[in-house]
């Protein structure tokens, strides 16, 4: 399963690097057949073909870091009690011609090669192909579900194979046999959710840059070993797959899904592009929000710099400045209604200075309200450079459009806003997209929490920084365009 | 006996001679012109009255409308309801819990009523109407008091009110509905205040313009649960 469990309680550290401009991450993140990111002694740890891997402490600034002995192609990493097991390939792939491959795995109790705890113990193989089989046994998954450990494995020589094995030691149940699952798909993974069991893998082709055609796409099934169809009902072992995400804007190719669960009813999941063209179109690790929708999982979308009212999911409020409310025109001639007595003319809309005729100097308080198309209402968000930021999304800055007045946490956990945008972590945010499609805002300030605060509606007009309940939608949020 | 009780009391009557209970000698009939007030409102006994289900305070003296034309609500921003809120009608306005009964000069002679709202929200439109007052451009004053079991802190006001309102707890503000509101339930809250043990004062005023007048109030614990476990006297 490429599934990760981890606290959002994980440190943020802002590194400093350039990056570009819509990069999702920082850093080096240089990667190809990433597997599921895995936080160990506080770092999350992704490797990919070959021996090396990725190394983060934020989720956002990657380098390269890690050890994996024993090479091979496209690893996954998976965390039962206090072994971080390890599986994959050694041989097949097509390489030097031949499909003879075997499925190892290992564990460690630490991936941090300085950690007392690292140290990789073999358990041997668990799947194979003979090179004449249709099947080769690359690419292993992995799924923990209700007490079952799972693997699959395969590409597109054949099937995609299913076995179970013992989440005590990692070795293959006893008497189990393989199962064909899917064809036509590489670089599977593995996701459980209501009482579905999801496979998921990529389509079309890798490894040709910025021409490689990777997709992924998924099936469903009440039984870890299948039938798995699509929304339309088309098997997987026919080549059937919902499609969960394919190239977009300036990276081309995503592969390798990996799961990263984030808890609060977040996630999100790790993949390589087979080109990000920001990074000289090389294959790099992109890191997307997974959101669901009737039953099944697709690429959410990171928020893009812009212009928007955000709007509470509690009541449909508007994050506004508290200021008194400035009235436009009403042409009342012959009438409020009906057709003008002149020519028709386009009404202007309130402008900024108008409406900022009427705001006091210093810090303002926000509150929400209706939305009245109001320059009060409509906020302005950008990357903040050199702030940082988390999982496939940096921190932001969020003021009045036209202005500098930035949206800020205070010690009391009161939402305000301050004359002029600083970069003080009360001033910066976090806005991370939930399954559900809607966001979680979060300041960078702990504001002597242990918790992470998040923007939070506790009254239909009243925004605090509070816990976030995610069986609420007192902390969700939608950004629409003004 | 306020006027407002004669009308209570008259329906109060009618109630109990439809269900076949003889009324007390003297009973007087309701007007047949006005609207009654017992839907909405029931007489305060000694007993100290504990807050509904969902924690909203239903005791309150509530101050016969102080009038206060405005044709709209378009205009209630923060700066002009603050502005009529915090001014001074009458002595006493911001430090004395009255009681019932009390008259006080507010341009004209206005009494205290004690009351326990039927509802969740406290019906200031009905009130008025049932008095044959002023119903629209008006300011409706309520005060109650709060007896706290123990200090309890990082607790909240939360309000809804038609339509702009403000709301002082033990004398600080605490909440302030600007804009031209409906009611809507924790509609405003407060930053988190604390109860102190024992006797705590709750004050509020409401401006309307045209439309229904009315408000709900309670407070919410750290979690947005309903503080219940307080009761309320109007002494």
């Amino acid at each position: 399963m490429r599934h990760l469990a981890l606290a959002v309680t994980c440190a943020s550290l802002a590194l400093f690097s350039s990056a570009p401009a819509q990069a999702q991450l920082e850093g080096e993140p240089y990667i190809h057949d990433p597997s599921t990111v895995t936080l160990s002694d506080g770092k999350f740890y992704t490797f990919g073909t070959g021996r090396g891997g990725l190394v983060s402490e934020d989720g956002w600034t990657w380098h390269a870091g890690g050890e994996r002995p024993g090479g091979g192609v496209a690893p996954d990493v998976i965390k039962i009690g206090d072994r971080y097991y390890v599986a994959y390939a050694v041989g097949g792939g097509g390489m030097n011609g031949g499909h003879a491959s075997n499925v190892k795995v290992m564990w460690t109790k630490s991936l941090d090669p300085k950690s007392p705890d690292f140290g990789f113990h073999d358990v041997g193989v668990v799947a194979s192909s003979n090179g004449q089989e249709d099947c080769d046994a690359i690419d292993p998954a992995f799924l923990y579900a209700d007490g079952h450990l799972w693997l699959s494995y395969g590409t597109y020589f054949g099937y995609i194979r299913m076995v179970e094995l013992d989440p005590k030691s990692g070795e293959r149940v006893s008497g189990n046999q393989p199962i064909d699952v899917a064809i036509d798909m590489e670089a599977t993974a593995l996701l459980y959710r209501d009482g579905w069991y999801y496979l998921l893998g990529t389509h079309g082709t890798c490894c040709d840059g910025p021409n490689s055609s990777y997709n992924i796409r998924a099936g469903r099934s009440r039984s870890p070993v299948g039938p798995y169809l699509d929304n339309m009902g088309v098997p997987l072992l026919k080549g059937g797959g919902k499609l969960v995400v394919a190239g977009r804007g300036r990276v081309f190719g995503p592969g390798h899904f990996g799961l990263i669960d984030l808890d609060d009813g977040m996630q999100k999941f790790s993949m390589h592009y087979e080109a990000d063209m920001d990074r000289s179109a090389r294959s790099a690790l992109g890191i997307q929000p997974l959101i669901w929708k009737d039953g099944w999982p697709q690429a959410g979308e990171n928020i893009k710099a812009g212009t928007y009212e955000i709007q509470s999911e509690r009541a449909g409020g508007a994050l506004e400045l508290a200021v008194d409310f400035v009235r436009l025109p009403v042409d009342r001639r012959g009438g409020f209604f009906g057709p003008p007595p002149g020519p028709v003319s386009a009404a202007p809309m309130q402008t900024l200075a108008e409406d900022m005729a009427v705001w006091p100097a210093g810090p303002i308080d926000a509150d929400l309200g209706e939305y009245m198309i109001r320059p009060h209402q409509q906020w302005t968000i950008t990357p903040a450079p050199g702030a940082g930021g988390y999982f496939g999304s940096p921190y932001f800055k969020i003021v009045i459009a036209g202005t500098d007045r930035a949206l800020a946490a205070t010690a009391d956990r009161k939402v305000t806003t301050v004359p002029a945008f600083t970069g003080a972590d009360e001033q910066l945010w976090r806005i991370d997209q939930l399954v559900d499609g809607t966001y979680r805002i979060t300041p960078k300030a702990k504001l002597g929490s242990k918790t992470p605060l998040a923007l939070v509606a506790i009254g239909a007009s009243t925004p605090v920084l509070a816990r976030f309940d995610p069986n609420s939608d007192a902390g969700r949020w939608d950004f629409k365009t003004p | 006996m306020t006027d407002l009780f004669k009308h209570l009391r008259a329906y109060l009557v009618a109630a109990l001679t439809l269900s076949g209970v003889s009324p007390a000698v003297g009973a007087v009939a309701a007007a047949a012109d006005t609207p009654s007030l017992a839907p909405y409102f029931m007489p305060v006994d000694t007993t100290p009255k504990a807050p509904d289900a969902d924690g909203f305070l239903q005791r309150w003296l509530l101050l016969e409308p102080i009038v206060k034309p405005n044709r709209s609500n378009t205009g209630f921003t923060g700066t002009y309801v603050r502005q009529a809120l915090t001014t001074e009608y009458f002595k006493g306005q911001f430090k004395v819990v009255p009681h019932d009964g009390q008259t006080v000069s507010a341009g004209a002679p206005l009494s205290w009523h004690a009351l326990d709202s039927s509802l969740y929200d406290v019906k200031l439109f009905n009130f008025a109407q049932n008095l044959k007052k002023p119903v629209y451009g008006v300011i409706f004053w309520a005060v109650t008091v709060v007896d706290s079991p123990r200090e309890m802190s990082n607790v909240r006001l939360a309000v809804g009110s038609n339509s702009a309102s403000m709301w002082w707890v033990n004398g600080k503000e605490a909440a302030g509905l600007f804009g031209d509101r409906r009611m809507v339930m924790d509609d405003v809250v407060s930053p988190p205040l604390t109860l102190h043990k024992g006797k705590n004062i709750v004050r509020g005023a409401v401006i309307n313009g045209p439309g229904l007048s009315d408000f709900c109030v309670r407070f919410i614990d750290e979690d947005g649960r309903p503080v219940r476990d307080i009761t309320l006297d109007l002494r």
